[in-house]
């Protein structure tokens, strides 16, 4: 969904975001509570600058304004491939980012992730899946891969990549699938502002995907396992 | 010498931790492996390509986890990962002197995309929480298969690096970016363009990595010995140094290049397209930037 139309929904017309680049970025008024908006547009590959550039929102929100809400409004293709942010160290600036959003965690802030139209691997790991929570709109597209590049990498018929998938959400892109295994949250239908309002309320702080992942049926190892580690002898 | 490179990760724990203290938690013989790769009919591992457990370093307690770079790269799948969150939330219980991982993985298993990226998130959550708890987190890099992906976002939120020349960190494999943008951009088959771009001695110039050791398991031991020994504790991730970070940073992006020589001639170093052909010594008297 265009980012324009999410903002506008969600905060009206004069909504104060930017655009600089594919970098989204502003202050916000929601419920007479002010919020830091940052986030991508355009499919972004995230490289160094970028994730520099969202870090830096977040550790002035951090430094000025304690405790205020931040929401990452996510399109992005992925880590930028590119030899250049590699010899820059884009693991590296990916982590700092990631860093950040911790750091405003642990200091009271709560960080809100929203899929508004895009989200893959690299570019995901250290914006909304770093969050508090995870939502997403119901037409947005989260995945690594898709079936026909999981079937050259692996080897394996695309068709019966397919037929898994119909059961297995751990194969194949979608939105719905992620929600079952407890990465997404929930999905924002209908009026995005209560959606908004909602998100805010009930942001935790302890990480809960895992046993989320189990109780949708999505996910049904990870919690498993991990008591399993904590109760080893 | 015992090359590390060639070691088996179970081997690597058995040569780099105090002789016979390694005490694994879910061993092989509890045959836990990946159901999702049963389901595709491929040849699963029964520690699911990671070995976890606690053990002791020059007497003290650690715990400590390693990848197994030969089976699936080491991708990170769902219980796989699921061993590491585990693992480090028994850290944050049991505080351990210190928590060592031996990273070798491509990232996440694509075998198993979803919940692998999931789960090294999970991951990335669970290891500030150590650092967070004061616990320091140690990553040693050192395998053929380097350490890329979403465990190269993992390694960089540890404390304290150790990398052997061999070693790589980076993000995605230069595979992928040929594929991507074409052989001009990145020659995946010219390995000395591939290791000076990601390889050790550019993480240790730059600084991204806090040791550089020669291949071997008994420099890897000496290392994370003094590794632990000077970090009583882990730094605290505060916003003074995520601001120094910040302002390290975004100094890289006043390089125009994405050539390693240019870059460590930039830097002020001396002689930098002789720099590949210098031993591990040398590279390490050059000091980090």
């Amino acid at each position: 969904m265009d980012w324009q139309h999410l903002a506008t929904q969600l905060f009206g017309a004069e909504h104060g975001i930017r655009r600089d680049g594919d970098f989204l970025h502003g202050e916000v008024s929601f419920d007479g509570e002010m919020l830091t908006v940052l986030g991508t547009t355009d499919h972004a590959p995230i490289g160094v600058q970028l994730a520099l550039a969202q870090a830096r929102v977040v550790l002035d929100t951090v430094a000025r304004h304690p405790g205020r809400a931040l929401l990452l409004l996510i399109d992005t293709q992925g880590q930028q491939l590119r030899r250049r942010d590699e010899l820059l160290g884009i693991n590296r600036a990916m982590a700092h980012l990631g860093m950040c959003l911790d750091l405003a965690r642990r200091r009271g802030h709560r960080v809100l992730g929203l899929v508004y139209d895009q989200a893959l691997s690299g570019g995901f790991i250290t914006s909304g899946l770093i969050a508090d929570a995870c939502d997403a709109v119901p037409e947005a597209e989260i995945r690594v891969m898709r079936l026909p590049a999981m079937a050259r990498v692996t080897k394996l018929p695309e068709s019966m990549l397919a037929e898994l998938s119909k059961d297995n959400p751990v194969f194949a892109p979608g939105v719905d699938n992620y929600v079952a295994m407890g990465g997404v949250r929930r999905l924002w239908e209908g009026d995005f502002q209560a959606a908004l309002r909602d998100a805010l309320a009930q942001a935790p702080t302890v990480d809960r995907r895992a046993e989320d992942g189990a109780a949708r049926g999505g996910r049904r190892h990870a919690a498993d396992v991990i008591q399993r580690v904590l109760q080893a002898v | 010498m015992i090359s590390f490179s060639e070691c088996s990760a179970r081997e690597r724990l058995a040569l780099l931790l105090d002789a016979d203290s390694f005490h694994e938690w879910l061993p092989p013989a509890l045959k836990l492996t990946s159901p999702h790769l049963a389901q595709l009919g491929v040849p699963a591992s029964f520690d699911d390509g990671v070995a976890i457990g606690r053990a002791t370093l020059a007497g003290r307690p650690v715990f400590v986890a390693a990848q197994e770079g030969q089976f699936m790269g080491g991708g990170v799948g769902e219980v796989h990962g699921a061993k590491l969150v585990g693992w480090l939330q028994r850290a944050l219980r049991d505080r351990p002197d210190a928590v060592l991982l031996l990273a070798e993985s491509g990232g996440v298993r694509l075998h198993e995309a979803n919940a692998g990226l999931i789960a090294v998130s999970e991951v990335m959550r669970a290891l500030l929480d150590v650092r967070a708890a004061g616990i320091p987190v140690v990553v040693l890099i050192g395998g053929t298969g380097g350490c890329f992906g979403g465990m190269g976002i993992v390694a960089r939120c540890a404390d304290h690096i150790i990398m052997s020349d061999i070693g790589r960190l980076a993000m995605s494999g230069p595979e992928v970016i040929e594929a991507s943008h074409g052989v001009e951009e990145f020659d995946s088959r010219d390995r000395a363009l591939v290791w000076r771009t990601t390889g050790g001695k550019h993480r240790w110039l730059t600084g991204d990595c806090d040791a550089l050791v020669e291949d071997d398991v008994s420099a890897f031991r000496e290392a994370a010995i003094a590794a632990i020994t000077a970090l009583d504790a882990s730094h605290p991730v505060t916003l003074e140094r995520l601001e120094a970070e910040h302002a390290r940073l975004s100094a890289r992006l006043d390089f125009q290049g994405a050539e390693a020589i240019e870059l460590w001639a930039a830097l002020g170093l001396p002689d930098a397209a002789r720099i590949p052909d210098l031993d591990v010594a040398a590279v390490t008297a050059l000091g980090a930037r």
